[in-house]
């Protein structure tokens, strides 16, 4: 067992785990954070992507003892709880940028870091073009592209990062 | 995932210490190759050694006329840094292009060389631009180092440390990838050097990276995408799979040396 010690959406986590725990697991079932998802489990589809000190992640590709020391931030951390939506949540509402809504969580978190890298004014094809790691098999990706278009420039005004 | 130690060793001299006392150790920076493998238990190693944690292994400087990259720099580093834009900018514009963007986040240069995977982006680069592998004990030249697929020079407790490169007059990097995996079918780096011309082909060699010492002779003479009309490779000893034929791949290898000759020389 090795002991690991981060900060999970602002806060400290302390635990035991087996280093063989994925960061995806260790998120869903140690600390029941469900709203990260495990998609296709080889690195490909995106729905288990968290945030690591501030960078998009694909959390079923990193093994928890990895980020030991480090800040996590899953989809549950971009808006408190009953509080207002985290502004890229509400465009992915107001747009309906998702059917099924599995990866979602993904999607949101790509899209945060995103303009987090390339700002709030962004075109359809660069949104595509970082979208690769990110896969939809209901939407034809339509929606979602203009959710984070508009999500990105609501951004610029809220205070949520 | 079968079980495993973990260890995270605070200097390059500790590593290389645990992999010398613990048997079939590996080594582990991103993990964006060891873990896929491992969750499919086509590796077992008893134990992982985190590289991730030492600092200063990671820096990206000049150093005197070469550009020299840390091996745990990751492929979002050295897409963004201005250091490389500068020196190097097709080094800066192949990393922009491996995997996705989470994915550049993790993955290291030293972890895809290592690695050496026959479609992987970086082994062109350093092959195509003569660059020098720093380890723990020695220093390599890309062309002895690549030693077939998935087979390097290292030996089992040797550590890469760094990658220096030497700077081209003038390279680019074309890359045909498979849309489902984003890895090179077909991938041409070209380098104009001070001395002579290299072209390296990742993805469509059965043995991984290779030199086209053919294209090579007659860019020397004449850098200019025009002299390689005509010119063909031969299907041989190329990777025929459901991607793409052994044929397909030599006809790309072609056509994108050639538009990477053209993206070398509009850069002027």
């Amino acid at each position: 067992m090795a002991k690991i010690s981060m900060i999970v959406n602002g806060n400290p986590v302390n635990a035991n785990v087996d280093p063989r725990t994925l960061l995806v697991q260790f998120l869903r079932e140690n600390l029941r954070l469900t709203g990260t998802h495990v998609g296709c489990d080889t690195s490909q589809c995106g729905a288990c992507v968290v945030h690591l000190d501030g960078k998009a992640v694909k959390s079923c590709t990193t093994l928890a003892v990895m980020a030991d020391g480090h800040e996590v931030k899953t989809i549950e951390g971009l808006a408190a709880d009953g509080a207002p939506l985290h502004p890229m949540q509400e465009a992915f509402r107001e747009h309906h940028g998702l059917q099924c809504g599995f990866c979602t969580p993904g999607m949101i978190m790509t899209a945060v870091d995103l303009v987090h890298r390339k700002g709030h004014d962004l075109s359809d094809e660069v949104i595509r073009e970082e979208l690769e790691g990110n896969l939809c098999r209901c939407t034809g990706y339509q929606n979602i592209v203009a959710s984070i278009a508009a999500g990105a420039k609501a951004m610029a005004k809220s205070d949520l990062a | 995932m079968y079980e495993f130690k973990y260890h995270r060793p605070g200097t390059v001299r500790q590593a290389a210490n645990l992999l010398v006392k613990n048997e079939d150790a590996k080594l582990i920076a991103g993990g964006h190759t060891l873990v896929p493998v491992m969750k499919q238990r086509l590796a077992s190693p008893p134990h992982l050694v985190d590289l991730s944690h030492i600092e200063g292994l990671d820096t990206i400087e000049m150093k005197g006329r070469s550009l020299v990259i840390g091996a745990t720099a990751k492929h979002a580093d050295v897409a963004n840094s201005a250091v490389v834009g500068e020196a190097i900018p097709a080094l800066a514009e192949l990393a922009g292009q491996i995997g996705d963007p989470a994915v550049r986040h993790r993955g290291t240069i030293g972890g895809s060389l290592a690695n050496n995977d026959p479609t992987a982006d970086y082994p062109a680069a350093v092959l195509a631009l003569g660059a020098t592998i720093v380890t723990n004990k020695r220093r390599l030249k890309a062309e002895e180092f690549f030693q077939g697929l998935f087979s390097t020079a290292l030996e089992a407790d040797e550590i890469i440390t760094k990658v220096m490169f030497p700077l081209p007059k003038k390279a680019a990097y074309v890359k045909f990838r498979n849309q489902a995996s984003r890895y090179a079918l077909v991938g041409v780096f070209v380098a104009k050097r001070p001395s002579d011309v290299r072209v390296a082909v990742t993805g469509a060699g059965s043995n991984g990276v290779f030199r086209v010492t053919s294209f090579e002779e007659a860019l020397k003479k004449r850098f200019s995408h025009k002299v390689l009309d005509g010119m063909t490779v031969p299907a041989e000893g190329l990777n025929s799979d459901l991607h793409g034929s052994a044929e397909y791949r030599a006809h790309l290898i072609g056509v994108l040396a050639r538009r990477a000759v053209e993206a070398a020389t509009a850069k002027d």
